[in-house]
């Protein structure tokens, strides 16, 4: 990122030369493979459900263009549009809670990077990341139940009077369904901020000590915006996690109770597969892949735009 | 001012702490999985008598050694030929420079952040037409087309770094371009080649929602898959269920465990690069 981009081209001009039959046919023939699979497995189901969409389809029998209606009905439907507001709702806890307390935590363990508690950190905390995202929903249905260990612990801090089967209240299912994510996500940013936090320089601390700043003004001041790209990284990677989310929804709630936790994957694959009513099931699809673009891109945006 | 002491012990409390959240449900699993078969333990208590027979009894319940053929058979479908398609790709656009290399190598990116909820209705059409469903190349054929957008962003940003000289130095021996890609650059891009093939493992095997909804038969899914039917089999017996889980969890314990590092390296820079 550092070179010039002068610096490149330098000693790229004269293989360009000697290699330029490889740029045509050639090189296309090294590309073409990836390039077949990736256009008949997803290029062309994009352009199908994009197709889709537009007709009104049970999926068997003939199909009715509609045009634009579907579309529409993600949109009024208060079902599907719940759907669409609940992903909203989970990136707080899918991405605010991971960062924020991955940013708290990273730069807790930095101070004692090289002790042996921090190493064996390292491994503990990424292992949400290793196992399936179904077993994850198991264990903390779980945990979540009424006679679970969330309620154990609580009763046995005084708290009796909360315990409740959290993933079955429409109060607190969502929130629930959100901290299962959190749990899952939370390993990934701390290391990943740990990683970025490591390749500080330690001069600019040494000079705001100098300066008399105390930890939290070095924090602010130093931490957090040398962390830039590393927390633009775990904020795309998390909202994609929430806005995308299927196997944890799939596992702990189904979208219940009533349609509290209900988010537009699982609302997708039930509506294309038990309801048959495939064109609406393919324009929530289109509303969601073009959420999950319109979020990623400002943000990758933003972390370029002062990237050195 | 903070003494260096104390902000020592509240670092090593927050992470005692955080360890203790994170292993917390493999813990409640593992407790839960002893009580007898069929009834409802009442949070983390130690059974008076454990049954270690319910790990067995799990193991033949989800077909256990069926599952791992599976698994296994779908990853060794998957991830060697998502690397030599993506490596091919990526040494293409990012070394060769091919012409319309920028176009194409958009065109991957776009799909890198791409739901696969997006398109799994007509895929399950386009696999149903194929007459692949309930087989695991219903898996193994989109995962594949799936992982290219990673595989070549992967690989691209590794051969785009290689120096042209090297490549130059081959031509004036006479080696021709694929020899050029096999015995030059395929080497040097082992370590990233590795990492790639952690990542794509990882997500092959806990791939669910294509294996739910393109393969009804548990035993031709990916393990992640065939919990998924294990728990609709057995959701009520929480014993059998968290012994089930606990096992089909451990094989990517185990190779976590064993290539920690390079995990670790590889999915960090995998988020990074993604």
């Amino acid at each position: 990122m550092t070179r010039p981009a002068g610096a490149r081209s330098v000693h790229r001009r004269p293989v360009a030369r000697k290699l330029r039959g490889t740029r045509g046919l050639v090189g296309w023939l090294f590309v073409a493979p990836a390039f077949a699979f990736y256009a008949v497995f997803v290029l062309r189901p994009i352009a199908l459900t994009f197709q889709y969409s537009l007709y009104e389809w049970d999926g068997i029998g003939p199909s009715t263009w509609v045009g634009a209606a579907n579309y529409g009905r993600v949109f009024t439907d208060r079902d599907l549009f719940e759907s669409l507001v609940n992903a909203f709702q989970l990136i707080v806890f899918f991405s605010a809670v991971p960062v924020v307390l991955g940013l708290a935590v990273a730069a807790t363990i930095r101070r004692i990077a090289a002790s042996r508690l921090a190493l064996v950190a390292r491994t503990v905390l990424f292992l949400p990341q290793v196992i399936p995202l179904v077993a994850a929903g198991i264990a903390w249905s779980w945990l979540l139940a009424s006679t679970g260990v969330v309620n154990q612990l609580l009763s046995l801090v005084g708290l009796g009077g909360v315990t409740r089967a959290w993933l079955g209240d429409f109060a607190t299912a969502l929130p629930a369904v959100g901290m299962i994510g959190a749990w899952v996500l939370l390993g990934l940013c701390t290391l990943l901020l740990l990683a970025g936090m490591s390749k500080i320089d330690p001069a600019l601390y040494e000079a705001a000590r100098l300066d008399g700043a105390g930890p939290w003004r070095e924090f602010v001041s130093i931490t957090i915006p040398s962390l830039r790209q590393e927390i633009a990284v775990c904020v795309t990677v998390t909202v994609i996690a929430a806005l995308a989310s299927f196997d944890i929804v799939y596992i702990s709630t189904q979208g219940g109770p009533g349609n509290t936790t209900m988010v537009p994957g699982l609302q997708i694959f039930y509506l294309a597969f038990a309801d048959r009513e495939v064109g609406t099931a393919s324009a929530l699809a289109m509303v969601l892949m073009i959420l999950v673009i319109a979020c990623a891109l400002p943000i990758q945006w933003f972390a370029k735009d002062n990237n050195r | 001012m903070i003494t260096p002491w104390r902000e020592a012990w509240t670092g090593r409390l927050l992470l005692v702490l955080m360890m203790a959240i994170t292993l917390l449900p493999f813990v409640s699993l593992f407790v839960t999985a002893l009580h007898p078969s069929g009834t409802y333990p009442a949070g983390l208590a130690w059974p008076d008598d454990p049954q270690w027979g319910n790990f067995l009894r799990a193991f033949e319940a989800a077909e256990m050694g069926e599952l791992l053929k599976s698994s296994t058979l779908i990853v060794l479908g998957v991830v060697p030929i998502s690397i030599l398609l993506g490596t091919m790709a990526g040494f293409a656009i990012g070394h060769l420079r091919v012409i319309g290399g920028r176009v194409l190598f958009v065109l991957f990116v776009l799909g890198l952040t791409l739901p696969y909820e997006g398109i799994i209705t007509p895929l399950y059409y386009q696999i149903r037409d194929m007459g692949l469903l309930n087989t695991r190349w219903a898996i193994i054929l989109p995962l594949i087309g799936l992982f290219m957008p990673f595989s070549v962003f992967w690989m691209r940003a590794h051969f785009v770094n290689m120096p042209g000289e090297l490549s130059e130095s081959a031509r004036m021996d006479g080696a021709n371009v694929w020899q050029l890609f096999r015995r030059i650059h395929v080497p040097l891009a082992v370590p990233a080649i590795a990492s790639l093939g952690i990542l794509l493992f990882l997500w092959t095997w806990n791939q669910f929602l294509l294996a739910i909804v393109l393969v009804d038969d548990p035993t031709k899914r990916t393990m992640s898959g065939a919990l998924g039917a294990f728990q609709g089999q057995w959701g009520t017996n929480i014993p059998l269920l968290s012994a089930g889980s606990l096992l089909i969890l451990t094989p990517t314990l185990l190779v976590f465990l064993i290539f920690q590092r390079h995990f670790v390296k590889a999915l960090l820079q995998g988020s990074l690069k993604g």
